[in-house]
């Protein structure tokens, strides 16, 4: 089914080594637009990854991810603004908040807490529906936040939201947790915790009779993918230098899915590659919408592309398998060797 | 608050909830059939909505005429959105189906912008039907109660089908059990084609409603409403007819007073007042007012 778990360390120091040698290259010599679609990229995959451990491990659907990454957005945002510039932008704000100045990476990790935190309490009616309405219902938690970060003027801004943010993200950033998010979800994957999600996918009532307490470790899958979505909405804001109530619409919910989805459910390559391959897509398809002046032409033709792939390949690209890629890629060195 | 203004919103409400109840009918017919919640649901609403507009501005049809025209629009659309999208996945497991009609949902919204422009239009709506008429206390347009007897109407011709004629009891068998009913020699495809007719053709007259009472319509329009019917449908009880019907009024009654009795600031929330309830609904009755536990299957 899978590599055996020994040689995942040493091939993903490697990886890590040889990505971040890239991402130096790359830092020093690419121009600013290009490193912020190379970003945008990597928010991607970290979505995509964390998705696919709410979807694809344990099998539920939610949509909800967006309304994670508006919390975690929000709440990175409003700790990391000076005072000074608080006291401009948001005159009402609560004085226990108006003080605040925390450095980037604490407030990340705040506004993934405050995502998870919404993902538990939201978590404990929600995840007793199963399937379709589930997914009716994390989509209906977009709008609640939505409509949350719109009329709490106080501290949101309301629909103006906040912008001049200061631009914290770059390219190490959002590569280090990148990093993070595979490396976690891998390792869960090929724990006991995640075998016992995997089971839970396949057969609750089976896992469950075996004495897996499903309740809990759909909330933890549930919890654990909303605090990855909120560091990364907190990445996000800090890249785009904005955020506001509909940074973060349902439109990208389905991006995110369809990632995991044409991945195959479950395999954290598959997310990586599919995130890789259609954020490029999306991104060379833009001048061309611009140019023939057909915008929108872009979501149709992915859209187009998912009913293609769920049609002939319904179990994605993939399925749960994590496939070698880079003995494939080695293939051909080898055989050349032995000839 | 006096009394005449209760009554207004109640009418609102209930004008509010027709449309609903239209529209989640539909998706309840599709799910309680293939299991499947139709998301480009709301876009056949849109879709009826500019179908509407078209028949007035284009053709100056007089409006019977535009009903039956937005009837068959609908009907045909939908049709067509079964036959390409979701028949070559029968078969797949649940979410495909689901995934696949956010996609088909993404393109009939992009095709929209991209064909009559994401920019609002006015609907005109022939004089007579903006006519006043005092009814119990209460001045209300001549739509509005076009609106719910219309709608009433529908719905009862469409209890009337599915209770007492061969389609409407092959429809059900299907409903009940999808494998026997095939074995019995009923044409599921056939079944399943005309649920999405049927559920379709409703959504597109709720869509006709929709803008001759707010008089804008735009590519999008159809995206909260459909949610929100859906919200309906599983109040009521997905896959219940009769559950639909009351999940609409229930809802869009809730959602008015919602709106209508509490201080204006709160007003913002309607959307979170709507989806909360879902999730408060579900909690409590996890198969809907008048839902049979069907789901749990090993």
């Amino acid at each position: 089914m899978s590599a055996p778990r020994n040689t995942f360390l040493p091939r993903f120091a490697i990886a890590a080594l040889v990505g971040a040698a890239l991402v130096a290259l790359a830092d020093a010599n690419l121009n600013p637009y290009l490193l912020s679609i190379i970003q945008f990229i990597g928010l991607n995959i970290i979505l995509a990854v964390s998705l696919n451990v709410t979807n694809g491990f344990i099998g539920l659907f939610s949509l909800g991810h967006p309304a994670f990454m508006t919390v975690g957005g929000y709440v990175a945002a409003i700790l990391v603004i000076p005072p000074e510039r608080k006291a401009a932008l948001l005159p009402d704000l609560p004085a226990f908040l108006a003080a605040q100045e925390w450095s980037f990476l604490p407030a990340l990790i705040a506004g993934g807490s405050v995502a998870a935190l919404v993902a538990l309490i939201v978590g404990f009616p929600v995840l007793r529906l199963r399937g379709h309405y589930l997914a009716v219902a994390t989509l209906g938690l977009i709008f609640i936040v939505q409509s949350f970060a719109v009329n709490l003027r106080g501290v949101t801004r309301g629909a103006l939201g906040l912008s001049g943010l200061p631009e914290l993200t770059n390219l190490w950033w959002v590569y280090l947790f990148c990093l993070v998010t595979i490396y976690v979800c891998w390792q869960l994957k090929h724990s006991s915790l995640g075998r016992t999600m995997l089971a839970i996918r396949e057969n609750e009532l089976a896992a469950s009779c075996l004495g897996v307490k499903v309740a809990r470790m759909r909330i933890l899958s549930f919890v654990l993918g909303a605090f990855l979505a909120g560091i990364a909405g907190g990445l996000w804001v800090h890249l785009v230098t904005l955020i506001s109530p509909s940074s973060f619409s349902f439109i990208l919910a389905f991006e995110i899915v369809v990632m995991v989805v044409l991945g195959g459910t479950g395999s954290i390559t598959g997310a990586v590659l599919v995130a890789v391959v259609l954020s490029v897509l999306t991104q060379l398809l833009r001048p061309v919408e611009e140019a023939a002046n057909l915008f929108g032409a872009s979501q149709m033709i992915v859209a187009f592309v998912v009913l293609v792939v769920l049609i002939t390949r319904p179990k994605g690209l993939f399925g749960t398998a994590e496939p070698d890629l880079v003995g494939w890629l080695l293939r051909p060195f080898r055989k050349s060797k032995a000839a | 608050m006096n009394g005449a203004y209760l009554l207004s919103q109640v009418a609102n409400g209930l004008i509010l909830g027709s449309m609903y109840a239209l529209i989640a009918i539909g998706f309840s017919m599709i799910y309680g059939i293939v299991r499947l919640i139709n998301f480009a649901h709301g876009d056949i609403f849109t879709i009826g909505a500019f179908a509407t507009l078209a028949s007035i501005a284009v053709i100056q049809a007089p409006f019977p005429v535009v009903l039956a025209i937005v009837l068959v629009v609908g009907a045909a659309v939908g049709l067509l959105i079964e036959r390409a999208a979701f028949r070559p996945m029968r078969g797949a497991p649940q979410v495909t189906g689901f995934i696949a009609s956010l996609a088909v949902s993404i393109i009939i919204e992009n095709l929209a912008v991209l064909t009559v422009s994401a920019q609002p239009r006015t609907f005109a709506v022939p004089a007579y039907l903006n006519r006043l008429i005092p009814l119990g206390g209460l001045n209300v347009r001549m739509i509005d109660i076009a609106i719910v007897l219309l709608a009433i109407i529908l719905m009862i011709a469409l209890v009337l089908f599915v209770r007492f004629t061969k389609i409407g009891v092959a429809m059900r068998a299907t409903a009940e059990n999808y494998d026997v009913a095939r074995l019995m020699g009923i044409n599921i495809n056939r079944m399943i084609g005309i649920a999405f007719a049927i559920g379709s053709a409703l959504a597109a007259v709720a869509g006709l409603m929709w803008g001759t009472k707010y008089g804008q319509i735009s590519p999008l329009m159809g995206v909260l409403p459909g949610l929100k019917a859906f919200v309906a449908a599983v109040i009521g009880g997905v896959g219940s007819i009769t559950g639909a019907v009351l999940g609409g009024y229930v809802l869009g009654m809730a959602e008015v007073l919602f709106v209508g009795l509490l201080p204006p600031e709160y007003s913002g929330y309607r959307n979170a007042f709507v989806f909360g309830a879902l999730i408060l609904v579900l909690l409590v009755m996890p198969n809907g007012i008048l839902g049979r536990s069907t789901e749990q299957r090993a």
